[in-house]
């Protein structure tokens, strides 16, 4: 299902992108198909991932939070603590690497929260590249320490005016920039979503989380998990999540989008429930757009999660009925956010925060016997203010 | 003699683009008129699209402003259906692919057959992918208009022996716009191009003054001017007839 043909997931995928690019992502397609079976390669990102990273990240069994809800051994795994706080460092430190590889002097990228730019600014930072953000105006302005934090790692944040000014804006100025400087830039995309190679890259520089999970769970409980949960913008801490347990039948796998205000307004991110086929950013997926093919405005208040589309591989993923994926409100996110402050001492990304609602909703109806594991994708410091403003309390940064 | 193939047939051709319903479909009936009667010997409708990503800021705000008029891909239709009862002059459509996937690739392509379009082209399909939407546009006549790049290298032949209509050279890198000068080495993409094809070969991206418009006439059939047609109706919006005609004039003569 996973096999991955011509950058296809089944109808979904491929490469719908300018021809001034078609050249340069063929060249990433080969450097990378060079560098995965390359062992100097891999044995520099392993040490990476290890010694700057932090890896393996922890999988912590939250014993007071199983109680409470009564059901399931529930398992959080901590790409918290990861180094820059997320996931999202899992695949920045390979695309970087890469991007040296390729004798690319300087990375690219777009943002939504700021996890994924500041990993990028981090990355450059680290090999001595340069770095350039694109960010929603409307974001820059919501995760201003994000802002903060990466110009301090050296990098530029474009804050971007066009359109809706999130995420989807971001990617496209991104786009832009590209297919204005390709020679000496490699467009570090963040997630699983985009152009082939970009969904596979992502997916198994992210896919490292399910690798560890895998094993340390079995270590631990001695039985595979009876579901796998995480939160799905473009997807690439759930794929990260998902993949080395999509062989095993047995094991659920959920991912949990955006509904912001609910899937009946019209405000929210929720691709799998509200969205349609189209093609968009490269690719053939599921889009939240009208009739007549116009990208719909989404929102959520999660700055990561408020993308109008997913990637390839999870619109095949869902299309084949093998994960299940659910819409989170903010008011649900916001009020897991809080229980999980206060139950487990984990102040997590409010991106996360939408997995570990759809977690209290379901954990109580699992048997004592069996385990949950839920990915903590970041760390929530960047979301305290926002936070304090949804409850109506303002404080002083 | 397909009506692109005729726009060709006596000397250089100038190739304006507007984006359709910029500010209204009305109004770009009126100015495309305006264009043909200044020299214009083909005409590329956009139509709009939220996400342009092969736009820079002059046609994604023309893009914005024919969607807030309520333009939609049906009334884009109608302005062809309009203009083919008063002009022969062959018309493109420019569109990103969603909104022709999401119309249905069969649908869409009969409408254009109906309504007289001649060809199409479409920024975000590469050649790799175009296979899924060849074969339909072919069967009602419209013509797959394909891109080469500045990077295309290699590509170029192949790109060039599928194309159809005439072949669309990207100027430069990067996204549409007004450029003060065109760095690329175009006489070498056009030597190319022709060492695999007759199909006639225009140059677009950045080209907006008789100067430049003349010294690309120089290597290449065809000459396409976007960003500088859209800027002119952005200034003068509804009042914009008199001026796109006097620009088309002054390019035409430039090209010729």
């Amino acid at each position: 299902m996973s096999d991955n043909t011509h950058g296809r997931f089944g109808q979904y995928g491929g490469q719908y992108i300018p021809e001034t690019l078609m050249n340069e992502i063929h060249a990433l397609e080969a450097a990378y198909e060079r560098c995965k079976n390359d062992p100097d390669f891999t044995a520099e990102l392993d040490a990476l991932l290890s010694d700057y990273a932090g890896r393996p990240s922890r999988l912590y069994y939250a014993e007071k939070l199983t109680k409470k809800l009564g059901g399931a051994k529930i398992y959080f795994k901590r790409e918290d603590l990861n180094h820059t706080g997320s996931h999202k460092i899992n695949n920045v430190l390979g695309q970087a690497l890469l991007a040296k590889r390729m004798g690319k002097t300087r990375l690219i990228a777009e943002t939504g929260a700021g996890q994924h730019g500041v990993a990028t600014a981090t990355a450059a930072a680290l090999l001595g590249l340069e770095c350039e953000i694109f960010m929603g105006k409307e974001d820059t302005e919501r995760q201003a320490l994000n802002v903060y934090r990466m110009e301090l790692l050296g990098a530029k944040v474009n804050a971007v005016t066009t359109g809706t000014q999130t995420l989807k804006d971001a990617v496209n100025e991104a786009m832009r920039e590209w297919v204005s400087r390709t020679s000496d830039t490699h467009y570090c995309l963040g997630s699983v979503m985009g152009p082939h190679p970009f969904p596979t890259i992502v997916r198994d520089f992210q896919a490292v989380i399910s690798k560890e999970a895998r094993g340390q769970i079995l270590e631990r409980e001695g039985r595979l998990p009876s579901a796998v949960m995480a939160c799905v913008g473009g997807g690439s801490n759930a794929i990260g999540m998902f993949y080395n347990f999509i062989g095993d039948e047995g094991v659920r796998l959920i991912g949990c989008e955006a509904a912001g205000r609910g899937i009946d307004t019209s405000l929210h991110a929720a691709t799998i429930a509200r969205g349609s086929t189209g093609v968009f950013h490269g690719m053939k997926s599921l889009f939240v757009q009208n009739e007549e093919g116009q990208i719909a405005p989404v929102y959520s208040i999660s700055a990561g999660l408020d993308y109008p589309g997913i990637g390839p591989e999870h619109a095949n993923l869902y299309a084949a009925g093998r994960a299940e994926y659910v819409p989170v409100t903010d008011d649900e996110a916001v009020a897991a956010f809080e229980v999980l402050a206060r139950e487990e001492g984990i102040i997590c990304a409010i991106e996360s925060a939408h997995a570990v609602a759809h977690l209290l909703k379901i954990a109580g109806g699992f048997g004592t016997e069996e385990n949950i594991i839920v990915c903590l994708s970041g760390r929530g410091d960047k979301d305290v203010a926002a936070i304090a403003r949804y409850r109506g309390i303002t404080i002083n940064e | 003699m397909s009506r692109i193939a005729n726009a060709f047939k006596d000397g250089k051709a100038f190739i304006a683009f507007v984006t359709g319903g910029d500010p209204s479909l009305a109004r770009s009936e009126e100015f495309i008129l305006e264009l043909i009667r200044g020299g214009a010997d083909l005409i590329e409708i956009g139509i709009p699209f939220s996400d342009p990503i092969a736009e820079g800021p002059v046609i994604q705000e023309a893009n914005l402003r024919a969607l807030a008029a309520g333009t939609t891909t049906d009334g884009i239709f109608g302005l062809v259906s309009s203009l083919r009862k008063k002009t022969e002059v062959p018309i493109v459509l420019l569109t990103y692919l969603n909104p022709v996937f999401k119309y249905g690739y069969e649908r869409f392509f009969a409408a254009c057959e109906t309504a007289g379009v001649d060809g199409i082209i479409v920024p975000d399909l590469p050649f790799e992918e175009s296979g899924e939407v060849r074969p339909i546009a072919a069967a009602h006549g419209v013509d797959l208009i394909s891109l080469v790049a500045p990077t295309s290298d290699v590509r170029i032949a192949e790109i060039a022996e599928q194309s159809a209509g005439f072949l669309y050279i990207v100027s430069s890198m990067g996204v549409t716009g007004v450029r003060s000068e065109i760095t690329t080495d175009i006489s070498g993409i056009v030597a190319a191009a022709r060492a695999a094809t007759q199909t006639p070969v225009a140059v677009g991206f950045g080209i907006h003054s008789a100067a430049q418009a003349k010294e690309i006439a120089g290597v290449a059939d065809g000459v396409i001017v976007g960003s500088a047609i859209v800027r002119i109706i952005a200034e003068h919006g509804e009042k914009s007839a008199e001026k796109l005609y006097e620009f088309a004039r002054a390019i035409k003569e430039a090209v010729q």
